[in-house]
């Protein structure tokens, strides 16, 4: 399936764009996203956390994504 | 609940006017600034970045734990900057209403504290001869 990510912060300078069209297999889970994003841009091991937010809210490890998710990277916050 | 995100300068009378409540007795606010310097460095501004929809429902989800955690609490304002901030500019604001102050304290340092953990917004300091985002490594 397709799957697009948005990308903010950090995590857009790291990946060089805003957002990433990504081809996965059918069943992936949120951990596997983050295994692909971090083996395909490993400067992102580097940041001191890492989440993966589904539809505005942030995802747990197994959450099974589906190709219609609204999916965006989360490098540390840092507001207020 | 009066949660905001904005790239316009924050009315801090506003915000405060918002929690008003003949029911509370104490308002609590917390502004949050832009200050000069960081970790030794000269800073000359800032760049707020945001995931809008899901900061919008992150910090409404700290207001609604707050309230939770203190049923009592009357109101609660939260409106927060994005974009280009300068020196001395607002970029937080947070305001809750109680009937007795200590809750109005307590409640209102959970809040910022919460939203500094879990809301989508990215601060970029802005140095003469460089930029860091913020806290992204350790």
């Amino acid at each position: 399936m397709k799957l697009k990510i948005a990308l903010f912060g950090i995590a857009k300078e790291i990946v060089g764009s805003s957002s990433l069209d990504l081809d996965t297999p059918d069943q992936q889970s949120v951990a596997d996203l983050m295994r692909q994003l971090q083996t395909q841009y490993p400067a992102l091991r580097e940041l001191t956390s890492l989440a993966i937010a589904v539809n505005s809210d942030y995802a747990t490890d197994d959450y099974q994504l589906q190709e219609r998710d609204e999916i965006a990277l989360i490098p540390p916050v840092s507001g207020g | 609940m009066h949660i905001n995100l904005t790239d316009q300068p924050i009315d801090v009378a506003a915000v405060l006017a918002s929690v008003q409540d003949d029911g509370a007795g104490a308002v609590n606010t917390f502004i949050g600034t832009v200050r000069n310097q960081s970790t030794g460095r000269r800073v000359v501004r800032l760049d707020y970045e945001a995931y809008d929809a899901m900061a919008l429902k992150q910090m409404q989800r700290v207001a609604e734990q707050a309230q939770e955690k203190w049923p009592m609490l009357r109101q609660v304002a939260v409106t927060h900057r994005k974009g280009r901030l300068d020196i001395g500019d607002v970029a937080v604001v947070v305001a809750v209403s109680t009937p007795h102050r200590a809750d109005s304290f307590a409640a209102c340092q959970y809040i910022i504290d919460t939203i500094k953990q879990v809301v989508p917004i990215w601060k970029k300091e802005e140095y003469e001869d460089g930029s860091v985002w913020v806290a992204a490594h350790p």
